[in-house]
């Protein structure tokens, strides 16, 4: 028994070793396609000026954010300035809204995001399951929903709001972010059901369990991955939505951060550091979100359309 | 501090209990009604699309079928005619063909009328998506070369896409400015004039599509990299050994094997693109009718002039528009919303006690 569990090892030349043993020139240009070094070096400076037009605005984001108050209007183009400071961070984070417009986009995008993914969820499996009558004009009719220009919805959407009186609060906008991601969502997380074989649900109703129950208790724990991606893209969508805040909410106090954030460029004299200052704290976190998550959200972005 | 937390609360908590009773008051009535009384065999799959239905039905289909309802009418703010005003609004077939006549005879906004904005719209989407799909490929492909470094490229050149769009945007918008934008100031220090960006036609038009294309083309090349390292090496193996050379290559074996990949990238690209809303608007600062696409002209025809009966037959000419060209390319690459491997599945799904 411990013969089988002894395992062979073998020992990979690492990356260290392999400079050391051919020096770092030949390493580097040491070719698994046979490409000429020149070839290759060229290969790398595309890529490094791609990079750089890539990086560049963020980067430069970060420049006037930390640039000091008398020198937020420069022509320098160096990416960390001369006495840089944190004093716009200071400034928004505590002789500005911040806080209220976060705390607002927080609550609205957390609590709809849990909501849509829900609803999405068990709808898709509904899709993924049954051939009811009306299945592929759904399917249809969710494709068709992704071609309305939202500027098509806005002006309905705001008669309609004033009827009710519900302009200048947030119940428009929480009905809203629940379901604007629901079609998107419905068709990834059909297409991830599609890949889980029926015999498992067959095997649970074997063993006594309902039809939901093999849903909550086994398809959806496996699906965890496909409902993350739901769930990032719900959360994005409603996070970032500027054009349905800015006709729902008039009053400063009740924006949420894309309309506070415009509302600082908008004055006047735009003020560039603070302005900034809050576009980085904003959007890091969901940066890094992002770019960790980039792989599976890519491959869920095709997996609806291309396997239908 | 505190009285904000409970505000927002007091607003968003009641409308998602709202939310959650009509939605399980329905399920009740759906679970009696289909289960109890019909005991039809689909009855659980309503109770769960329902959910979904209903929202859509609430916040896409009702909007549509009162946005048509508008189309009908002569709502404006200006002639004090709204809805919530009693009696002020009319409503008729003639306002319908008023307001479609209106769309195609006047002026859009102020100046443009509805025909070269929407040349525009179609420029803008063929240079976006024809660019984005080209340089994307290219990037996909410089990409998928095994080399060093590829992890560190890949998550840079990603960077634009993780951005929020609304941030990117006013950032941009910000490198344009005539005296400070990096632009212009790239363009003094080389002893060149500067760029009038956000005053004049041309070169803001130019802005606007830059900016969308630093926006679009990582988001591309990176679903075209997947795509890629999809292929069999082998295929390029066997077309090295019959002599093919790369250009061969790129034709007969990427092209085709990468079509279910590139068909609805396009599809969607196309729509996004035609329905983007936040570069043309905000990049737009001076608000130059010159920039403005179909989507913009209309937010601003509905919510700048207030022409919202207007806003509305031009917001169905521009759907119809969309649609159109959305079925004809459907139709030309032959893509399915279900495909044979589904029916299959459906199929084996039944024997599951329905």
């Amino acid at each position: 028994m411990s013969n089988m569990n002894q395992q062979v090892s073998i020992h990979l030349p690492t990356r260290m070793d392999l400079i050391k043993k051919h020096g770092f020139f030949r390493w580097y240009f040491h070719t698994a396609r046979g490409d000429s070094p020149f070839k290759r070096t060229l290969v790398h400076i595309a890529l490094i000026v791609l990079s750089f037009i890539a990086a560049y605005p963020v980067m430069r984001i970060l420049t006037v954010s930390i640039r000091p108050g008398d020198r937020l209007l420069s022509t320098s183009l160096a990416l960390i300035p001369a006495d840089a400071t944190w004093d716009s961070y200071y400034k928004v984070l505590f002789e500005r809204d911040f806080f209220i417009w976060l705390w607002n986009s927080l609550l609205i995008t957390a609590s709809t995001s849990f909501l849509g993914v829900f609803i999405a969820s068990t709808a898709a499996y509904s899709f993924s399951r049954w051939n009811f009558p009306g299945r592929t004009s759904g399917l249809i009719f969710l494709l068709a929903t992704q071609m309305i220009p939202a500027t098509m919805l806005m002006v309905p959407i705001y008669i309609i709001s004033s009827m009710l009186g519900i302009l200048n609060t947030w119940k428009g906008l929480v009905v809203a972010y629940s379901v604007t991601s629901v079609p998107f969502s419905i068709w990834i997380l059909k297409g991830y059901y599609d890949t889980i074989p029926v015999e498992l649900e067959q095997s649970a109703m074997v063993d006594g369990a309902t039809r939901m129950q093999a849903f909550f208790r086994i398809i959806l724990p496996l699906s965890a991955p496909a409902l993350a991606i739901a769930f990032l893209f719900n959360f994005t969508q409603a996070w970032n939505d500027y054009l349905l805040a800015r006709i729902m909410l008039q009053k400063p106090e009740l924006y949420t951060w894309p309309l506070g954030l415009q509302s600082m460029q908008r004055q006047f004299q735009t003020q560039w550091g603070e302005f900034s200052a809050g576009a980085l704290m904003v959007s890091v976190p969901v940066m890094i979100l992002f770019l960790v998550s980039s792989k599976w959200l890519i491959s869920g972005l095709t997996l609806g359309s291309v396997k239908g | 501090m505190s009285s904000v937390v409970l505000r927002s609360l007091g607003d968003v908590l009641p409308t998602l209990g709202v939310i959650v009773l009509v939605v399980v008051a329905l399920e009740l009535l759906l679970y009696l009604v289909l289960k109890r009384m019909l005991n039809y065999k689909y009855s659980l799959a309503y109770m769960l699309v329902m959910p979904a239905a209903l929202g859509l039905l609430v916040l896409v289909v009702y909007p549509i079928v009162y946005n048509i309802v508008i189309a009908f009418s002569d709502t404006n703010l200006f002639a004090g005619r709204f809805p919530t005003r009693p009696g002020s609004v009319s409503y008729g077939v003639g306002e319908f063909i008023d307001n479609i006549k209106l769309v195609f005879t006047a002026p859009v906004l102020k100046q443009e009328y509805f025909f070269p904005v929407f040349g525009r719209t179609m420029l803008w989407t063929f240079l976006q998506v024809a660019v984005h799909v080209t340089l994307g490929m290219m990037v996909a492909m410089l990409l998928n070369r095994p080399m060093k470094l590829r992890g560190f490229y890949r998550t840079v050149i990603l960077f634009p896409w993780a951005v929020p769009q609304v941030i990117a945007v006013l950032a941009w918008r910000g490198e344009f400015n005539f005296d400070y934008g990096y632009f212009n100031v790239i363009l003094t220090q080389m002893g060149f004039d500067k760029i009038p960006w956000m005053s004049d036609p041309f070169w803001n038009y130019l802005a606007v599509n830059m900016t969308n294309w630093w926006l679009g083309v990582p988001f591309m090349s990176v679903v075209l990299l997947g795509g890629l390292q999809s292929i069999d090496p082998s295929y390029y193996e066997a077309a090295e050994i019959d002599g093919g050379g790369k250009w061969v290559q790129f034709k007969e074996i990427t092209l085709p094997l990468m079509r279910p990949v590139l068909t609805p990238a396009v599809v969607l690209g196309v729509i996004w693109t035609f329905n983007q809303f936040n570069v043309p608007f905000f990049i737009n600062q001076q608000e130059l009718e010159t920039s403005d696409i179909l989507v913009t002209a209309l937010y601003r025809a509905a919510f700048e002039y207030n022409r919202y009966g207007f806003a509305s037959a031009f917001a169905i000419i521009i759907f119809l528009i969309l649609m159109a060209f959305t079925l004809i390319y459907m139709r030309l690459s032959n893509f399915q919303v279900d495909v044979g491997q589904s029916k299959k599945r459906l199929a084996q799904a039944k024997t599951v006690g329905e």
